[in-house]
Protein backbone atom coordinates (compact mmCIF):
# COMPACT_ATOMS: atom_id res chain seq x y z
CA UNK A 1 0.00 0.00 0.00
CA UNK A 2 0.66 3.46 -0.05
CA UNK A 3 3.51 3.51 -3.45
CA UNK A 4 0.43 4.66 -5.91
CA UNK A 5 -1.32 6.96 -3.47
CA UNK A 6 -0.71 9.89 -5.47
CA UNK A 7 -1.58 8.39 -8.83
CA UNK A 8 -3.75 9.92 -10.97
CA UNK A 9 -2.70 7.38 -14.17
CA UNK A 10 -4.03 4.73 -15.65
CA UNK A 11 -4.02 2.01 -13.26
CA UNK A 12 -2.59 -0.27 -15.83
CA UNK A 13 1.00 1.18 -16.39
CA UNK A 14 1.78 0.36 -19.87
CA UNK A 15 5.38 -1.07 -19.03
CA UNK A 16 5.79 -4.42 -19.59
CA UNK A 17 2.52 -5.09 -20.72
CA UNK A 18 0.60 -6.50 -23.75
CA UNK A 19 -0.87 -3.68 -26.14
CA UNK A 20 -4.42 -3.56 -25.82
CA UNK A 21 -6.40 -3.06 -28.95
CA UNK A 22 -9.76 -2.00 -29.15
CA UNK A 23 -11.82 -3.40 -32.38
CA UNK A 24 -15.13 -1.54 -32.94
CA UNK A 25 -17.80 -0.77 -35.35
CA UNK A 26 -21.54 -1.42 -36.22
CA UNK A 27 -23.88 -4.80 -35.66
CA UNK A 28 -22.46 -7.14 -38.43
CA UNK A 29 -19.38 -5.13 -40.25
CA UNK A 30 -17.28 -7.96 -39.05
CA UNK A 31 -15.96 -7.40 -36.14
CA UNK A 32 -15.76 -10.76 -34.88
CA UNK A 33 -14.54 -12.33 -38.29
CA UNK A 34 -11.49 -10.19 -38.14
CA UNK A 35 -10.63 -10.91 -34.95
CA UNK A 36 -10.57 -14.35 -35.78
CA UNK A 37 -8.87 -13.58 -39.09
CA UNK A 38 -6.11 -11.90 -36.50
CA UNK A 39 -6.03 -14.92 -34.38
CA UNK A 40 -4.97 -16.92 -37.14
CA UNK A 41 -2.39 -14.62 -39.02
CA UNK A 42 -1.00 -13.39 -35.13
CA UNK A 43 -1.68 -16.38 -33.15
CA UNK A 44 1.28 -18.30 -34.17
CA UNK A 45 4.34 -15.70 -33.32
CA UNK A 46 1.97 -13.67 -30.77
CA UNK A 47 0.86 -14.64 -27.22
CA UNK A 48 -2.91 -13.73 -27.41
CA UNK A 49 -6.08 -13.06 -25.35
CA UNK A 50 -9.42 -11.90 -26.22
CA UNK A 51 -12.07 -10.22 -24.96
CA UNK A 52 -15.68 -10.05 -26.39
CA UNK A 53 -18.82 -7.37 -25.45
CA UNK A 54 -21.91 -9.62 -26.60
CA UNK A 55 -25.31 -8.20 -26.80
CA UNK A 56 -26.61 -11.35 -25.96
CA UNK A 57 -24.72 -13.99 -23.92
CA UNK A 58 -21.64 -15.14 -25.32
CA UNK A 59 -22.48 -15.30 -29.18
CA UNK A 60 -19.37 -14.04 -30.41
CA UNK A 61 -16.77 -15.76 -28.34
CA UNK A 62 -18.37 -18.81 -29.19
CA UNK A 63 -17.52 -18.45 -32.98
CA UNK A 64 -14.46 -17.75 -31.80
CA UNK A 65 -14.25 -20.59 -29.88
CA UNK A 66 -15.50 -22.81 -32.89
CA UNK A 67 -13.54 -21.45 -35.08
CA UNK A 68 -10.73 -23.24 -33.04
CA UNK A 69 -8.37 -20.06 -33.87
CA UNK A 70 -7.30 -19.79 -30.43
CA UNK A 71 -7.33 -21.55 -27.09
CA UNK A 72 -11.01 -21.30 -25.80
CA UNK A 73 -9.74 -20.84 -22.58
CA UNK A 74 -8.25 -17.71 -23.96
CA UNK A 75 -11.40 -15.94 -24.61
CA UNK A 76 -13.65 -14.02 -21.87
CA UNK A 77 -16.90 -12.75 -22.72
CA UNK A 78 -18.16 -9.66 -20.63
CA UNK A 79 -22.05 -8.33 -20.55
CA UNK A 80 -22.69 -5.19 -20.73
CA UNK A 81 -26.27 -4.51 -19.91
CA UNK A 82 -27.77 -3.01 -22.49
CA UNK A 83 -25.09 -0.69 -23.19
CA UNK A 84 -22.46 -1.98 -25.23
CA UNK A 85 -20.66 1.23 -25.60
CA UNK A 86 -20.86 2.09 -21.78
CA UNK A 87 -18.72 -0.79 -21.24
CA UNK A 88 -16.37 0.52 -23.58
CA UNK A 89 -16.14 3.88 -22.98
CA UNK A 90 -17.66 5.25 -19.70
CA UNK A 91 -17.54 2.36 -17.05
CA UNK A 92 -15.01 0.23 -18.35
CA UNK A 93 -14.41 -1.70 -15.05
CA UNK A 94 -15.47 -5.37 -16.21
CA UNK A 95 -13.25 -5.15 -19.18
CA UNK A 96 -10.31 -4.05 -17.69
CA UNK A 97 -11.17 -6.95 -14.94
CA UNK A 98 -11.49 -9.31 -17.89
CA UNK A 99 -7.80 -8.01 -19.77
CA UNK A 100 -6.20 -8.36 -16.19
CA UNK A 101 -7.22 -11.58 -15.92
CA UNK A 102 -6.43 -12.87 -18.90
CA UNK A 103 -2.94 -11.14 -18.21
CA UNK A 104 -2.75 -12.84 -15.10
CA UNK A 105 -3.95 -16.64 -16.30
CA UNK A 106 -1.65 -16.42 -19.55
CA UNK A 107 0.53 -13.74 -19.06
CA UNK A 108 2.92 -12.16 -20.52
CA UNK A 109 0.79 -11.60 -23.80
CA UNK A 110 1.84 -9.34 -26.35
CA UNK A 111 -1.67 -8.44 -27.79
CA UNK A 112 -5.08 -8.43 -26.02
CA UNK A 113 -8.16 -7.35 -28.57
CA UNK A 114 -10.95 -6.30 -26.90
CA UNK A 115 -14.18 -6.82 -29.38
CA UNK A 116 -16.95 -4.44 -28.86
CA UNK A 117 -20.28 -5.25 -28.80
CA UNK A 118 -22.01 -3.86 -32.24
CA UNK A 119 -23.10 -0.35 -31.86
CA UNK A 120 -23.48 3.18 -33.46
CA UNK A 121 -20.82 5.82 -35.19
CA UNK A 122 -20.22 7.36 -32.04
CA UNK A 123 -18.93 4.61 -30.50
CA UNK A 124 -14.89 4.33 -29.16
CA UNK A 125 -12.69 3.25 -26.45
CA UNK A 126 -12.04 5.02 -23.62
CA UNK A 127 -7.97 5.33 -23.90
CA UNK A 128 -7.93 3.52 -19.91
CA UNK A 129 -9.22 0.38 -21.57
CA UNK A 130 -7.63 0.42 -25.42
CA UNK A 131 -4.47 1.34 -26.45
CA UNK A 132 -4.78 1.44 -30.01
CA UNK A 133 -8.30 0.74 -31.65
CA UNK A 134 -9.68 -0.18 -35.01
CA UNK A 135 -12.96 0.57 -36.28
CA UNK A 136 -14.53 -1.77 -39.08
CA UNK A 137 -17.06 -1.12 -41.11
CA UNK A 138 -18.84 -2.93 -44.29
CA UNK A 139 -19.98 -1.54 -48.06
CA UNK A 140 -23.13 -2.69 -47.49
CA UNK A 141 -24.16 -0.08 -44.97
CA UNK A 142 -23.68 2.27 -47.66
CA UNK A 143 -20.79 4.42 -49.27
CA UNK A 144 -21.33 7.29 -47.04
CA UNK A 145 -20.48 6.13 -44.22
CA UNK A 146 -17.23 7.61 -43.89
CA UNK A 147 -18.58 11.07 -44.74
CA UNK A 148 -21.30 10.87 -41.98
CA UNK A 149 -18.08 10.87 -39.87
CA UNK A 150 -18.23 10.11 -35.87
CA UNK A 151 -15.48 9.37 -33.28
CA UNK A 152 -14.94 5.80 -34.25
CA UNK A 153 -14.64 6.57 -38.31
CA UNK A 154 -12.51 9.84 -37.93
CA UNK A 155 -10.47 9.21 -34.82
CA UNK A 156 -9.80 5.17 -34.85
CA UNK A 157 -6.44 4.51 -35.46
CA UNK A 158 -7.36 2.17 -38.25
CA UNK A 159 -10.30 2.30 -40.13
CA UNK A 160 -10.99 -1.10 -41.72
CA UNK A 161 -13.69 -0.96 -44.32
CA UNK A 162 -15.11 -4.93 -44.72
CA UNK A 163 -16.76 -6.70 -47.32
CA UNK A 164 -15.26 -5.10 -50.74
CA UNK A 165 -16.40 -8.39 -52.38
CA UNK A 166 -19.90 -7.44 -51.86
CA UNK A 167 -19.38 -3.46 -53.20
CA UNK A 168 -20.57 -4.55 -56.64
CA UNK A 169 -24.00 -6.16 -55.54
CA UNK A 170 -24.55 -3.22 -53.22
CA UNK A 171 -23.47 -0.09 -55.66
CA UNK A 172 -21.18 0.64 -53.39
CA UNK A 173 -18.12 2.71 -54.83
CA UNK A 174 -14.85 2.11 -52.99
CA UNK A 175 -13.31 5.12 -54.30
CA UNK A 176 -15.83 7.20 -52.74
CA UNK A 177 -15.44 5.55 -49.63
CA UNK A 178 -11.72 5.91 -49.54
CA UNK A 179 -11.89 9.58 -50.73
CA UNK A 180 -14.31 10.57 -48.01
CA UNK A 181 -12.69 8.56 -45.63
CA UNK A 182 -8.92 10.53 -46.38
CA UNK A 183 -10.79 13.80 -46.04
CA UNK A 184 -12.14 12.92 -42.08
CA UNK A 185 -8.90 11.05 -40.88
CA UNK A 186 -6.71 13.39 -40.86
CA UNK A 187 -3.54 11.13 -42.82
CA UNK A 188 -4.88 7.94 -40.48
CA UNK A 189 -4.60 4.72 -42.53
CA UNK A 190 -7.93 3.47 -44.09
CA UNK A 191 -7.68 -0.55 -45.60
CA UNK A 192 -10.02 -2.53 -47.13
CA UNK A 193 -10.74 -6.02 -46.81
CA UNK A 194 -12.60 -8.67 -47.67
CA UNK A 195 -12.19 -11.15 -44.90
CA UNK A 196 -14.12 -14.07 -46.85
CA UNK A 197 -11.73 -13.84 -49.63
CA UNK A 198 -8.80 -13.33 -47.37
CA UNK A 199 -8.94 -14.98 -44.05
CA UNK A 200 -6.36 -14.01 -42.43
CA UNK A 201 -7.09 -10.08 -43.31
CA UNK A 202 -3.31 -9.97 -44.03
CA UNK A 203 -2.79 -5.79 -44.37
CA UNK A 204 -4.77 -5.91 -40.80
CA UNK A 205 -2.31 -8.32 -39.00
CA UNK A 206 0.73 -6.41 -40.62
CA UNK A 207 -0.15 -3.43 -39.47
CA UNK A 208 -1.19 -4.77 -35.58
CA UNK A 209 2.10 -6.49 -36.07
CA UNK A 210 3.67 -3.03 -36.36
CA UNK A 211 2.11 -1.95 -33.70
CA UNK A 212 2.95 -4.02 -31.61
CA UNK A 213 6.49 -4.01 -32.50
CA UNK A 214 6.54 -0.23 -31.92
CA UNK A 215 5.05 -0.87 -28.48
CA UNK A 216 7.03 -3.54 -27.27
CA UNK A 217 9.86 -0.90 -28.11
CA UNK A 218 8.40 2.14 -26.67
CA UNK A 219 7.32 0.24 -23.09
CA UNK A 220 9.89 -3.16 -23.11
CA UNK A 221 9.40 -6.76 -23.05
CA UNK A 222 5.91 -7.84 -21.45
CA UNK A 223 6.26 -9.35 -18.05
CA UNK A 224 3.85 -11.52 -15.93
CA UNK A 225 2.90 -9.00 -13.13
CA UNK A 226 0.02 -9.72 -10.85
CA UNK A 227 -2.73 -7.13 -9.92
CA UNK A 228 -2.99 -7.44 -6.57
CA UNK A 229 -6.68 -8.46 -5.45
CA UNK A 230 -7.82 -7.22 -8.87
CA UNK A 231 -8.74 -9.83 -11.16
CA UNK A 232 -8.21 -13.41 -10.24
CA UNK A 233 -11.63 -14.33 -10.44
CA UNK A 234 -13.62 -12.80 -13.48
CA UNK A 235 -16.15 -15.03 -15.03
CA UNK A 236 -14.95 -17.39 -17.84
CA UNK A 237 -18.06 -17.64 -19.69
CA UNK B 1 -21.78 15.02 9.61
CA UNK B 2 -20.11 12.93 7.17
CA UNK B 3 -19.18 13.98 3.45
CA UNK B 4 -22.12 14.83 1.62
CA UNK B 5 -20.83 15.13 -1.96
CA UNK B 6 -18.49 12.08 -1.49
CA UNK B 7 -21.77 10.18 -1.19
CA UNK B 8 -23.26 11.49 -3.99
CA UNK B 9 -20.32 10.23 -6.10
CA UNK B 10 -20.57 6.66 -4.39
CA UNK B 11 -24.40 6.43 -5.34
CA UNK B 12 -24.28 7.75 -8.83
CA UNK B 13 -25.02 5.55 -11.26
CA UNK B 14 -22.36 6.82 -13.46
CA UNK B 15 -19.90 5.86 -10.92
CA UNK B 16 -17.33 3.62 -13.20
CA UNK B 17 -17.63 0.45 -11.29
CA UNK B 18 -19.27 -1.92 -13.44
CA UNK B 19 -23.13 -1.80 -11.84
CA UNK B 20 -24.35 -0.65 -15.14
CA UNK B 21 -24.56 -4.20 -16.21
CA UNK B 22 -26.70 -6.07 -13.53
CA UNK B 23 -30.11 -6.36 -13.33
CA UNK B 24 -30.62 -7.24 -9.67
CA UNK B 25 -33.07 -9.91 -10.79
CA UNK B 26 -35.42 -7.78 -12.79
CA UNK B 27 -34.59 -9.03 -16.25
CA UNK B 28 -35.47 -12.89 -15.14
CA UNK B 29 -38.49 -11.10 -13.39
CA UNK B 30 -39.11 -9.42 -16.85
CA UNK B 31 -38.63 -13.08 -19.15
CA UNK B 32 -40.94 -14.73 -16.56
CA UNK B 33 -43.40 -11.95 -16.45
CA UNK B 34 -43.21 -11.11 -12.95
CA UNK B 35 -42.89 -7.86 -13.85
CA UNK B 36 -44.61 -6.17 -17.27
CA UNK B 37 -45.17 -2.97 -16.58
CA UNK B 38 -44.42 0.36 -13.15
CA UNK B 39 -47.24 -1.22 -11.07
CA UNK B 40 -45.34 -4.43 -10.71
CA UNK B 41 -41.97 -3.01 -10.80
CA UNK B 42 -43.14 -0.67 -7.91
CA UNK B 43 -43.97 -3.05 -6.16
CA UNK B 44 -40.75 -5.54 -6.87
CA UNK B 45 -38.56 -2.23 -5.72
CA UNK B 46 -40.36 -2.23 -2.65
CA UNK B 47 -39.60 -5.46 -1.65
CA UNK B 48 -36.10 -5.39 -2.57
CA UNK B 49 -35.96 -3.18 -0.55
CA UNK B 50 -37.34 -4.42 2.21
CA UNK B 51 -34.93 -7.80 2.15
CA UNK B 52 -32.16 -7.41 0.08
CA UNK B 53 -31.88 -4.10 0.24
CA UNK B 54 -31.87 -3.46 4.33
CA UNK B 55 -28.93 -6.46 4.16
CA UNK B 56 -26.83 -5.20 2.10
CA UNK B 57 -27.15 -1.19 4.27
CA UNK B 58 -26.42 -3.02 6.96
CA UNK B 59 -23.17 -4.87 5.86
CA UNK B 60 -22.23 -1.69 4.50
CA UNK B 61 -22.48 0.04 7.51
CA UNK B 62 -20.86 -2.80 9.50
CA UNK B 63 -17.94 -2.04 6.53
CA UNK B 64 -18.02 1.42 6.93
CA UNK B 65 -17.29 1.46 10.42
CA UNK B 66 -14.92 -1.49 10.07
CA UNK B 67 -13.17 0.77 7.40
CA UNK B 68 -13.06 3.69 9.28
CA UNK B 69 -11.50 2.24 13.03
CA UNK B 70 -8.74 0.79 10.75
CA UNK B 71 -5.47 2.39 12.34
CA UNK B 72 -2.30 1.46 10.75
CA UNK B 73 -0.43 0.62 13.97
CA UNK B 74 -2.80 -2.33 14.22
CA UNK B 75 -1.44 -5.73 13.53
CA UNK B 76 -2.16 -6.11 10.33
CA UNK B 77 -3.13 -9.75 10.33
CA UNK B 78 -5.91 -8.48 12.46
CA UNK B 79 -7.45 -6.21 10.10
CA UNK B 80 -7.49 -8.79 7.34
CA UNK B 81 -9.50 -11.36 9.47
CA UNK B 82 -12.01 -8.91 10.62
CA UNK B 83 -12.43 -8.24 6.81
CA UNK B 84 -13.24 -11.64 5.83
CA UNK B 85 -15.27 -12.60 8.56
CA UNK B 86 -17.63 -9.59 8.14
CA UNK B 87 -17.27 -10.87 4.23
CA UNK B 88 -18.09 -14.31 5.53
CA UNK B 89 -21.58 -12.64 7.00
CA UNK B 90 -22.60 -11.48 3.41
CA UNK B 91 -22.40 -14.77 1.82
CA UNK B 92 -23.75 -16.06 5.18
CA UNK B 93 -26.85 -13.68 4.20
CA UNK B 94 -26.57 -14.72 0.36
CA UNK B 95 -28.45 -17.97 -0.57
CA UNK B 96 -28.02 -18.08 -4.00
CA UNK B 97 -24.64 -18.95 -5.41
CA UNK B 98 -25.41 -16.99 -8.86
CA UNK B 99 -26.14 -13.65 -6.42
CA UNK B 100 -22.98 -14.40 -4.33
CA UNK B 101 -20.80 -14.36 -7.84
CA UNK B 102 -23.08 -11.34 -8.70
CA UNK B 103 -22.07 -9.52 -5.70
CA UNK B 104 -18.17 -10.72 -5.75
CA UNK B 105 -17.94 -9.26 -8.81
CA UNK B 106 -19.65 -5.94 -8.34
CA UNK B 107 -17.77 -5.75 -5.24
CA UNK B 108 -14.57 -6.68 -7.12
CA UNK B 109 -15.00 -3.91 -9.25
CA UNK B 110 -15.95 -1.35 -6.79
CA UNK B 111 -13.11 -2.04 -4.91
CA UNK B 112 -10.87 -1.49 -8.35
CA UNK B 113 -12.57 1.91 -9.18
CA UNK B 114 -12.43 3.06 -5.24
CA UNK B 115 -8.87 2.35 -4.45
CA UNK B 116 -7.81 4.70 -7.57
CA UNK B 117 -10.49 7.64 -6.44
CA UNK B 118 -10.27 7.42 -2.56
CA UNK B 119 -6.93 5.24 -1.87
CA UNK B 120 -6.63 3.94 1.87
CA UNK B 121 -4.97 1.45 3.97
CA UNK B 122 -8.51 0.13 4.43
CA UNK B 123 -9.42 -0.81 1.09
CA UNK B 124 -5.83 -2.03 0.33
CA UNK B 125 -6.42 -4.25 3.78
CA UNK B 126 -9.87 -5.26 2.03
CA UNK B 127 -8.56 -6.12 -1.35
CA UNK B 128 -5.52 -8.55 0.50
CA UNK B 129 -8.11 -10.33 2.76
CA UNK B 130 -10.82 -11.19 -0.47
CA UNK B 131 -8.46 -11.09 -3.47
CA UNK B 132 -11.45 -12.89 -5.48
CA UNK B 133 -13.51 -9.13 -4.60
CA UNK B 134 -15.47 -9.09 -1.66
CA UNK B 135 -19.01 -8.54 -1.46
CA UNK B 136 -20.33 -5.94 -3.29
CA UNK B 137 -21.82 -4.28 -0.03
CA UNK B 138 -18.61 -4.63 1.99
CA UNK B 139 -16.76 -2.88 -0.50
CA UNK B 140 -19.25 -0.12 -0.66
CA UNK B 141 -19.01 0.62 2.93
CA UNK B 142 -15.19 0.49 3.02
CA UNK B 143 -15.02 2.94 -0.37
CA UNK B 144 -17.57 4.94 1.93
CA UNK B 145 -15.23 5.26 4.96
CA UNK B 146 -11.98 6.58 2.90
CA UNK B 147 -14.25 9.07 1.11
CA UNK B 148 -15.23 10.44 4.59
CA UNK B 149 -18.90 9.05 4.41
CA UNK B 150 -20.38 7.53 7.97
CA UNK B 151 -22.01 4.42 8.34
CA UNK B 152 -25.43 5.78 7.98
CA UNK B 153 -24.20 7.31 4.73
CA UNK B 154 -22.84 4.09 3.41
CA UNK B 155 -25.81 1.79 4.57
CA UNK B 156 -27.82 4.72 2.60
CA UNK B 157 -26.06 4.38 -0.49
CA UNK B 158 -25.95 0.69 -0.40
CA UNK B 159 -29.94 0.80 0.04
CA UNK B 160 -30.33 3.15 -2.79
CA UNK B 161 -27.87 1.25 -5.70
CA UNK B 162 -30.14 -1.50 -4.48
CA UNK B 163 -32.99 -0.46 -6.01
CA UNK B 164 -32.10 2.22 -8.74
CA UNK B 165 -29.54 -0.33 -10.37
CA UNK B 166 -32.96 -2.60 -11.01
CA UNK B 167 -35.07 0.27 -11.89
CA UNK B 168 -33.09 1.93 -15.03
CA UNK B 169 -32.74 -1.91 -16.34
CA UNK B 170 -36.71 -2.27 -16.19
CA UNK B 171 -36.40 1.22 -18.03
CA UNK B 172 -34.05 -0.36 -20.87
CA UNK B 173 -35.75 -3.74 -20.89
CA UNK B 174 -39.36 -2.80 -20.88
CA UNK B 175 -39.27 0.52 -22.59
CA UNK B 176 -41.08 1.98 -19.61
CA UNK B 177 -41.58 5.71 -19.16
CA UNK B 178 -37.98 6.98 -17.41
CA UNK B 179 -40.00 9.69 -15.42
CA UNK B 180 -42.72 7.44 -14.19
CA UNK B 181 -40.19 5.10 -13.21
CA UNK B 182 -38.07 8.05 -11.41
CA UNK B 183 -41.72 8.63 -9.52
CA UNK B 184 -41.45 5.68 -7.81
CA UNK B 185 -38.30 6.00 -7.14
CA UNK B 186 -39.32 9.03 -5.40
CA UNK B 187 -41.73 7.48 -3.67
CA UNK B 188 -39.16 5.16 -2.08
CA UNK B 189 -36.98 7.93 -0.84
CA UNK B 190 -38.75 7.79 2.68
CA UNK B 191 -38.39 3.90 2.82
CA UNK B 192 -34.78 4.17 1.82
CA UNK B 193 -33.60 6.78 4.78
CA UNK B 194 -35.97 4.58 7.22
CA UNK B 195 -34.00 1.27 5.86
CA UNK B 196 -30.28 3.07 6.43
CA UNK B 197 -31.71 4.18 9.71
CA UNK B 198 -32.58 0.47 10.42
CA UNK B 199 -29.28 -0.53 9.13
CA UNK B 200 -26.95 1.43 11.67
CA UNK B 201 -29.94 0.38 14.60
CA UNK B 202 -28.83 -3.28 14.17
CA UNK B 203 -24.80 -2.58 14.11
CA UNK B 204 -24.82 -1.88 17.72
CA UNK B 205 -21.55 -2.52 20.55
CA UNK B 206 -21.04 -6.30 19.55
CA UNK B 207 -20.57 -5.17 15.69
CA UNK B 208 -18.05 -2.76 16.73
CA UNK B 209 -15.77 -5.80 18.44
CA UNK B 210 -16.02 -7.63 15.39
CA UNK B 211 -19.14 -9.57 15.76
CA UNK B 212 -21.93 -9.37 13.63
CA UNK B 213 -24.41 -12.21 13.78
CA UNK B 214 -27.21 -9.57 14.93
CA UNK B 215 -26.99 -8.29 11.40
CA UNK B 216 -30.44 -8.18 9.82
CA UNK B 217 -30.49 -11.53 7.53
CA UNK B 218 -33.76 -11.02 5.60
CA UNK B 219 -34.06 -13.51 2.86
CA UNK B 220 -36.02 -12.75 -0.33
CA UNK B 221 -36.27 -16.79 -1.67
CA UNK B 222 -37.79 -15.24 -4.95
CA UNK B 223 -34.77 -13.13 -5.43
CA UNK B 224 -32.63 -16.20 -4.71
CA UNK B 225 -34.71 -18.09 -7.72
CA UNK B 226 -34.51 -14.88 -10.35
CA UNK B 227 -30.70 -14.97 -9.87
CA UNK B 228 -30.83 -18.80 -10.44
CA UNK B 229 -33.26 -18.84 -13.20
CA UNK B 230 -31.31 -15.76 -14.82
CA UNK B 231 -28.04 -18.06 -15.31
CA UNK B 232 -30.01 -20.70 -17.47
CA UNK B 233 -30.97 -17.40 -19.77
CA UNK B 234 -29.36 -17.88 -23.25
CA UNK B 235 -30.30 -14.65 -24.19
CA UNK B 236 -29.84 -12.33 -21.53
CA UNK B 237 -28.06 -8.78 -22.06
CA UNK B 238 -27.49 -8.19 -17.96
CA UNK B 239 -24.68 -10.27 -15.98
CA UNK B 240 -26.86 -10.75 -13.39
Amino acid sequence: MGAHHDDLHDAAEPDGRALRLGIGGPVGSGKTALVAALCRSLGPSMRLGVVTNDIYTTEDADFLRRAGVIDPERILAVQTGCCPHTAIRDDIAANLDAVETLEERFGPLDLVIVESGGDNLTATFSRGLADRQIFVLDVSGGDKVPRKGGPGVTSADLLVVNKTDLAPMVGADLTVMSRDAAAVRDGKPVLFTSIREDRGAHAVAEWVTDMVDAWRHEHGEPHHHPVHGAAQQAQAS
Amino acid sequence: MGADAALLLLADSRLPAGGHAHSGGVEEAVRLGAVTGTGDLARFLRGRLATAGLVTAALAAAACELAAADDPADDPADGVELWRRLDAEADARTASPAQREAARTQGRLLLRTSRRMWPSAALDTLARAVPEGPHHPVALGAAGASAGCTPRQAALAAAYTSVTGPATAAVRLLGLDPVTVHRLLADLAPALDDAAHAACASLGDAARQGRWHALPGHSAPALDLLAEGHLTNPMKLFVS
